[in-house]
C-alpha cells in the first residue's frame, strides 16, 4: 500500500512541491528562531564572560529596586569612599579599586551627533591606568579634569583621534575634553561587545557619572593568589553587611548575560509569530491539496477499496502522503531555518557590534522543527482522509462525476464556530486574558473560511464583474466561481494574512488618529524639543536653554520634563517631573479634579484621578518618592486632574530631579502668545541648543509624528507577515489553477478550437487567478476591519476613542493581492496557452 | 475523385500525407489523400478505426498539420498559416461539432450557442439566431447550463453553436457516438436540414452506417487512403461496402 502511494506521489511532484513549501516556511522560522536565540545568547555569554574576567569580586550599593534590560540604564546605587578602605582591610584581600562605571557618557563624534549605540552601553569610566584588561594603543591617560581616553571602537565611529576636542553629554549638558589616549582590550579588540567608553580622572567622573564626588559606583576587588573568589565574596559581603551587593566577576558575567537574552525573547516571539501564521496559513494549502489528490484519485481509491482494501488501509494511504511530506518539509524547514537563524544572528551582531559565537543548533530546534512540521501536515491531512475513506467501491465503476455537495453543514459549523470564537474575542478583550484572544482569533479565522464557500460565489461574481469586458475575462470569472469550496478554501489562505495586517492596521489607525486628536486638544504648544534615543539613555538636553526662553519676546509659558522609575510609597512606577507646574498647565490645559496647579508648593505633587483612586489618595495626602539613589522625598498630594491630559500620572516637582537617573529634561514646549512670530524664538532656541545634540526643535505636529514612529515600526513588522502570508498565499492559488487547467483541458481543447487565441486563453486563466486572490483580500480586509474595530472599542478606555479605517492602506493591500493574482496565474496560464487541441478534444 | 460539383469546393485536400514518428515507430497515417468537399453538401468520411479519418478530419480543419500536402478552405491555403492565423481561421470560417458536446459548463445553453461570435466579438445575426433556435428546438430550455440538458438537448446546442457564424465548412466528429439512436436520428436530421434548407457544408466522421446514410455523400478511407464512395447512400449500402472494406479492403487497393 505504501508502495502504491509513493508512486502516486511522485506522479504529482509539483503539487506535493507546493505543499511542502508552505509547511516548509513554517518550519523555518520555528528553528530559526531557536537557532536565533541560542547563537546570539551564547554571544552574550562570551561578551560579559570577557568584561569580568578579570574581576574577582565586585561591591556595589543594594539598588532600592531593580531595573529590567527594557526600562532603561541598569540601577545605580553609588557607594561611598571609605567602603574601598573597609574591603581593603578584609583578609584576602590584595586591591580594593573604587571604580565609576556608569552608563550614560554619549560622545558627540565629527558629525556634531551622537555616537548611537543600539543596545550595547555608553559607559563613562574612570581611568584606572593600564590592567591586564585594558591597554592603550595611543596616547596617554587621562590626568587634567578635561582629558578623557576613549576606546579605540569609539575613535573609529566618532572619527576622533588623540589630540582633537569632543563634547560628552553626561548627567551635565555638554562639555568639552581634550582625547588624550585611544585605548583597546586584552587581545587587541576595540570594543567588548560593541560598548562605548569614555575614561574621565577619578573626580570627574564621579562629578558627571554620578553627580557627587567622594562616591563610586562600585569596588573592584583583586584576590591574592590562591584565595578562592567565592570565599574572598562571602568574607568581603560579612564584613560589609546589609546595604551592599558583592559578586564574583563570574557572576556578574551570567547576571548580565541572562539578563540581555530575556531581552532576546523578543526576537523569539516575532520569529514564532511569523511561523505562528506561516503554519496556519499552511494548513490551508495542504488541506487544499490533499482534498483536490484525494478528488482526483477518487477512482484510484474506490477501485483499492473494490479490490479489498479497508478504509483503514485508506486512510493511512492519505496519512502516510501527509507523513512523507511532513518529515521532508520538516528537514528542509530545519535546515533552511538553521540559515535564517544564522543570518539574522550574523546581522544582529554586526547591527550591535558584538563578536558571533559559533552557531548552535539546540535540541529544541530539531525536535521542535519534526514535530511542527510533521503534526501540522497530518492535522491537514485528516480531513480529506477521512472522506477518501468514504468513497464506495462503486464509484470505480462510475463516471467520474462529483456533484457539487450542499453547503449547508460547513456553512452552519461556520456559522457555530463564528460565534464561539467572536464570544471568546469579547471574553477575551474584556478579561485581558492572552489565550481567549488568540483562540479566538484562530476559529474566527477557521470559521470565516467554512463560511466563504456561501460567499464566494456571489462576491466572486462581483469582483469578476469587472474584467467581463472581455470573453477572456467572463470565462475566467465563471470559472472563479466554478467551484466554490476550492476559491474558498484558497482565498482563505490569502485572508488570513491580510485580515492580520489590516486588523493591526485599523488599530494602530485608530490610535493615531485618537492620538492625534488627543495631542492637539490636550496640549497648547507652539514648538517642541524632542529627539530619539540613541543608546540605552533617554535623549536629553540643556535645561538652560529652555529657561533663557521664557524670557524670549512672545514666548507665554515654556516646561520641560523630566522622567525616571521610583518607588511611589512603595510601588515601582515611572514618575514624571516639571520644571514649572504653571508653564505646564498653560501649555497643558489639564481638567482639574481638584486643587490648582499655580499654587503648589516645593514639596507638593499632582496626580491623575486614575492613580488617586487607585491608592486611595486625596489633596494633602503625604506620599513618599523614593528613586534608585538619594534619600526618600516627603511630597503631599497638591492637585489631582483627569486622567490622560497630563504627560503622565505622578508628575512632580523640579526638586526631585537631582536623584534621577538622568537629571536632564527629555522634552521640552513652549508656548507664544497668539500672533507672536514663532520663527525668531526657533531660531534663537535652536541656537542656545547647539549643544544637546540629541534632540531637536520641532512643532505639535512633529510631536505627534514622534509619538506615532512605534505604531508606524509595528506597523512595517506586521506587513512582513503580509508578505509571507502572501508568498504562501500565492503557492496556495498557483496550486488550485494548476489543478483547474488540468481539469479542464478539453474544455480549453474546445475553446482554442471554435476560436479564442492563446493570449486569450492565458488572460481567461490569470482572471480567474487575479478574481480568486482579490476576493481573499477583499474576505481579509473585511475580517481584519472587524477584529481591529472590536479591540479598538475595547480599547476606548485607554484612549482610543476613534475608529480609523486605512482605506489607503486597504487599496494597497487589493492591487497588491491583484498583482500576487497575476504572478500566481503565470505558470498555469503558460500551461493553458500551451493545450494541445487535438489531444484534448480527441475521445478517448 | 469522380464526383464534380460546378459549384467551388468548400474545402480542398491534395495530396495529403500525415507520418507519425520516425523508424521503426514510423506510422503513416494518410498516405496522399485528396478530396473536394463541394459547398452546401453534406459529406460523410467512413472507415474502420486506424484507417486515418479522424487524421484527415483534424488536417482539413487546421487542428493538425499535414506532413506533406495542401489543404484549402474555400480559396485560403493552410499551408504555412500561424497559430493566430489558424484560430481566426476556426472562429471566422469553420465550426465544430464533438463526440464529447464539449459545451462550457459554467454557460447557459443560450451564452454557449453564441459562445464562438461572443469571442470574435460580434453580435449574432438576429435572424439566422432565431431560424437557429427554432431548428434545435430547445423552446424554454435555452437559459438552462449544460448540467441540466439531456445529451442530445446537448449536442443541438453544440449543433446550433457550430451555425451560428454561418463558416464555410462545419466539421462534425462522431456526433452521435454518444447519444441514444432517436436522439443521434434527430441530430443527423437537423444537420441535413442545416445543409439543404440553411446552405451550410457539413463533412461528418462516423462509423455509424445509419449517420452515413443521412449523408449526401460518403468517402470511404482505409489505411490512409480513399478507398470508395457512394453518393445518396442508403444504410444498406454503406454497410454492405463497410463488410467488403473489412474482408477485403487491403488486397484490393494494392
Amino acid at each position: 500500500m505504501l508502495r502504491v502511494t509513493l508512486k502516486g506521489m511522485a506522479q504529482r511532484k509539483v503539487r506535493m512541491l507546493l505543499s511542502t513549501l508552505a509547511v516548509l516556511l513554517g518550519v523555518a522560522f520555528v528553528s530559526g528562531a531557536l537557532v536565533l536565540t541560542d547563537t546570539l545568547g551564547r554571544s552574550f555569554d562570551r561578551v560579559f564572560s570577557d568584561a569580568y574576567a578579570y574581576i574577582d569580586v565586585r561591591v556595589s550599593g543594594e539598588p532600592v529596586f531593580e531595573v529590567d534590560e527594557l526600562e532603561g540604564p541598569p540601577a545605580l546605587t553609588p557607594v561611598p569612599d571609605d567602603i574601598v578602605a573597609r574591603v581593603a582591610a578584609v583578609p584576602g584581600v590584595a586591591e580594593a579599586i573604587g571604580v565609576v562605571d556608569v552608563e550614560g557618557a554619549r560622545l558627540i563624534g565629527a558629525d556634531g551627533k551622537t555616537v548611537p549605540t543600539f543596545g550595547p552601553p555608553q559607559l563613562g569610566t574612570n581611568w584606572l591606568g593600564e590592567t591586564e584588561l585594558v591597554q592603550l594603543r595611543e596616547g596617554r591617560g587621562p590626568q587634567a579634569p578635561d582629558e578623557i581616553a576613549i576606546n579605540a571602537g569609539l575613535a573609529d565611529a566618532a572619527q576622533v583621534g588623540v589630540g582633537d576636542r569632543v563634547g560628552v553629554l553626561t548627567r551635565e549638558p555638554r562639555q568639552e575634553f581634550t582625547v588624550v589616549g585611544i585605548f583597546e582590550y586584552a587581545g587587541g579588540r576595540e570594543s567588548i561587545g560593541g560598548a562605548q567608553e569614555v575614561s574621565f580622572t577619578d573626580a570627574t567622573a564621579q562629578r558627571l557619572m554620578l553627580g557627587e564626588t567622594g562616591m563610586w559606583s562600585a569596588v573592584r576587588v583583586t584576590a591574592e593568589s590562591g584565595v578562592d573568589p567565592q570565599r574572598l565574596r562571602d568574607d568581603v559581603a560579612a564584613v560589609l553587611g546589609d546595604g551592599y551587593q558583592v559578586h564574583t566577576g563570574e557572576e556578574l558575567a551570567e547576571k548580565y548575560a541572562t539578563g540581555l537574552k530575556e531581552g532576546l525573547r523578543f526576537f523569539t516571539y516575532i520569529l514564532l509569530g511569523f511561523a505562528a501564521v506561516a503554519l496556519f496559513v499552511g494548513v490551508f494549502l495542504i488541506l487544499n491539496t490533499f482534498s483536490i489528490v484525494v478528488a482526483q484519485r477518487l477512482r484510484e481509491l474506490a477501485l483499492l477499496r473494490a479490490l479489498g482494501a479497508g478504509r483503514r488501509q485508506v486512510i493511512a494511504s492519505v496519512l502516510s502522503e501527509a507523513v512523507v511530506i511532513g518529515v521532508l518539509a520538516s528537514v528542509l524547514g530545519l535546515a533552511a531555518g538553521i540559515g535564517v537563524g544564522a543570518l539574522l544572528a550574523a546581522a544582529a551582531t554586526s547591527f550591535m557590534s558584538l563578536p558571533l559565537a559559533g552557531l548552535g543548533v539546540p535540541v529544541t530546534a530539531v525536535v521542535s522543527a519534526f514535530v511542527t512540521g510533521l503534526l501540522v501536515t497530518l492535522v491537514a491531512a485528516v480531513l480529506p482522509a477521512l472522506r477518501a475513506s468514504r468513497i464506495p467501491p462503486v464509484a470505480a465503476m462510475q463516471e467520474a462525476a462529483t456533484p457539487d455537495r450542499p453547503l449547508t453543514r460547513i456553512t452552519v459549523a461556520g456559522a457555530v464556530l463564528l460565534a464561539g470564537g467572536v464570544g471568546l474575542l469579547g471574553a477575551g478583550l474584556v478579561t485581558d486574558t492572552l489565550w481567549q484572544l488568540l483562540v479566538g482569533v484562530l476559529a474566527t479565522f477557521a470559521a470565516v473560511a467554512l463560511l466563504t464557500p456561501m460567499v464566494a460565489r456571489p462576491v466572486v461574481n462581483a469582483v469578476g464583474r469587472l474584467f467581463s469586458w472581455s470573453v477572456a475575462g467572463t470565462l475566467g470569472r465563471l470559472n472563479a466561481g466554478r467551484n466554490p469550496r476550492r476559491t474558498a478554501i484558497t482565498a482563505a489562505a490569502l485572508m488570513v494574512g491580510v485580515a492580520l495586517v489590516s486588523g493591526v492596521n485599523v488599530i494602530l489607525q485608530s490610535a493615531k488618529v485618537s492620538l492625534d486628536d488627543a495631542v492637539r486638544e490636550a496640549v497648547d504648544a507652539d514648538l517642541m524639543v524632542l529627539g530619539d534615543m540613541s543608546g540605552a539613555t533617554l535623549p536629553t538636553f540643556d535645561v538652560r536653554a529652555l529657561e533663557r526662553a521664557a524670557d524670549l519676546p512672545g514666548v507665554v509659558a515654556t516646561t520641560a520634563l523630566y522622567q525616571d522609575l521610583a518607588l511611589v510609597n512603595g510601588e515601582r512606577t515611572y514618575v514624571t517631573a516639571t520644571s514649572d507646574f504653571t508653564g505646564l498647565a498653560r501649555i497643558h490645559r489639564p481638567s482639574l479634579v481638584a486643587g490648582e496647579l499655580e499654587r503648589l508648593g516645593p514639596d507638593q505633587l499632582a496626580i491623575s484621578d486614575h492613580i488617586a483612586e487607585r491608592h486611595g489618595l486625596a489633596i494633602g495626602d503625604p506620599v513618599t518618592v523614593q528613586f534608585n539613589r538619594g534619600e526618600p522625598h516627603q511630597l503631599t498630594v497638591g492637585a489631582v486632574y483627569e486622567d490622560g491630559s497630563f504627560p503622565g500620572r505622578w508628575m512632580l516637582p523640579a526638586g526631585v530631579t537631582p536623584d534621577m537617573t538622568q537629571p536632564q529634561p527629555f522634552m521640552g514646549a513652549v508656548l507664544l502668545a497668539d500672533g507672536a512670530p514663532v520663527e525668531p524664538v526657533r531660531e534663537q532656541l535652536e541656537a542656545w541648543l547647539a549643544d544637546s545634540p540629541e534632540v531637536t526643535v520641532t512643532d505639535l505636529s512633529g510631536f505627534i509624528a514622534q509619538q506615532a514612529a512605534l505604531m508606524d515600526m509595528v506597523l512595517r513588522m506586521v506587513q512582513l507577515l503580509l508578505a509571507l502570508a502572501i508568498i504562501i498565499a500565492v503557492l496556495g492559488i498557483v496550486n488550485t489553477l494548476a489543478l483547474s487547467v488540468l481539469e479542464r483541458t478539453r474544455e480549453i481543447g474546445m475553446l482554442r478550437a471554435v476560436g479564442l487565441t492563446r493570449s486569450a486563453i492565458t488572460r481567461m486563466v490569470t482572471v480567474e487567478s487575479v478574481v480568486i486572490s482579490v476576493f481573499g483580500a477583499l474576505l481579509g480586509i473585511v475580517v481584519g476591519s472587524a477584529l481591529g474595530a472590536a479591540v479598538v472599542n475595547a480599547l476606548a478606555e485607554e484612549g482610543v476613542e476613534q475608529l480609523a479605517l486605512p482605506w489607503a492602506s486597504f487599496g494597497i493591500y487589493l492591487a497588491l493581492s491583484a498583482a500576487v493574482g497575476v504572478v500566481a496565474a503565470v505558470l498555469p496560464a503558460i500551461r493553458a496557452a500551451r493545450t494541445n487541441v487535438l489531444a484534448a478534444i480527441a475521445h478517448e | 475523385m469522380t464526383t464534380r460539383t460546378t459549384a467551388p469546393a468548400a474545402v480542398s485536400a491534395q495530396d495529403l500525407w500525415k507520418v507519425y514518428g520516425h523508424g521503426e515507430a514510423r506510422v503513416v497515417a494518410l498516405r496522399g489523400v485528396s478530396a473536394t468537399f463541394a459547398r452546401h453538401t453534406f459529406t460523410a468520411i467512413m472507415g474502420p478505426s486506424g484507417s486515418g479519418k479522424s487524421t484527415l478530419m483534424h488536417c482539413l480543419a487546421g487542428l493538425d498539420t499535414p506532413t506533406r500536402g495542401e489543404v484549402r478552405i474555400g480559396d485560403t491555403s493552410l499551408a504555412g498559416l500561424s497559430d493566430a492565423a489558424l484560430t481566426r481561421m476556426r472562429r471566422e470560417r469553420i465550426g465544430f461539432i464533438f463526440q464529447q458536446f464539449n459545451l462550457l459548463p459554467t454557460l447557459t445553453a443560450s451564452e454557449n450557442i453564441r459562445l464562438p461570435l461572443t469571442i470574435a466579438g460580434r453580435r449574432p445575426d438576429p435572424d439566422w439566431f432565431r431560424r437557429l433556435i427554432a431548428t434545435v428546438g430547445l423552446g424554454d430550455r435555452l437559459h438552462h447550463r449544460p448540467t441540466q440538458l439531456s445529451g442530445g438537448q446537448q449536442q443541438r446546442v453544440a449543433c446550433a453553436r457550430a451555425l451560428i457564424t454561418r463558416p464555410d465548412v462545419v466539421f462534425a466528429d462522431e456526433p452521435t457516438g454518444n447519444l441514444d439512436s432517436r436522439s443521434g436520428r434527430e441530430i443527423l436530421r437537423f444537420l441535413r436540414t442545416s445543409v439543404h434548407e440553411h446552405g451550410q457544408t457539413i463533412v461528418m466522421v462516423t462509423h455509424d452506417p445509419v449517420a452515413a446514410s443521412y449523408a449526401d455523400r460518403v468517402v470511404f478511407l482505409a489505411d490512409g487512403e480513399i478507398v470508395d464512395e457512394l453518393t445518396h447512400p442508403t444504410a444498406e449500402a454503406v454497410l454492405d461496402t463497410m463488410k467488403r472494406l473489412d474482408t477485403g479492403a487491403v488486397v484490393e487497393v494494392a
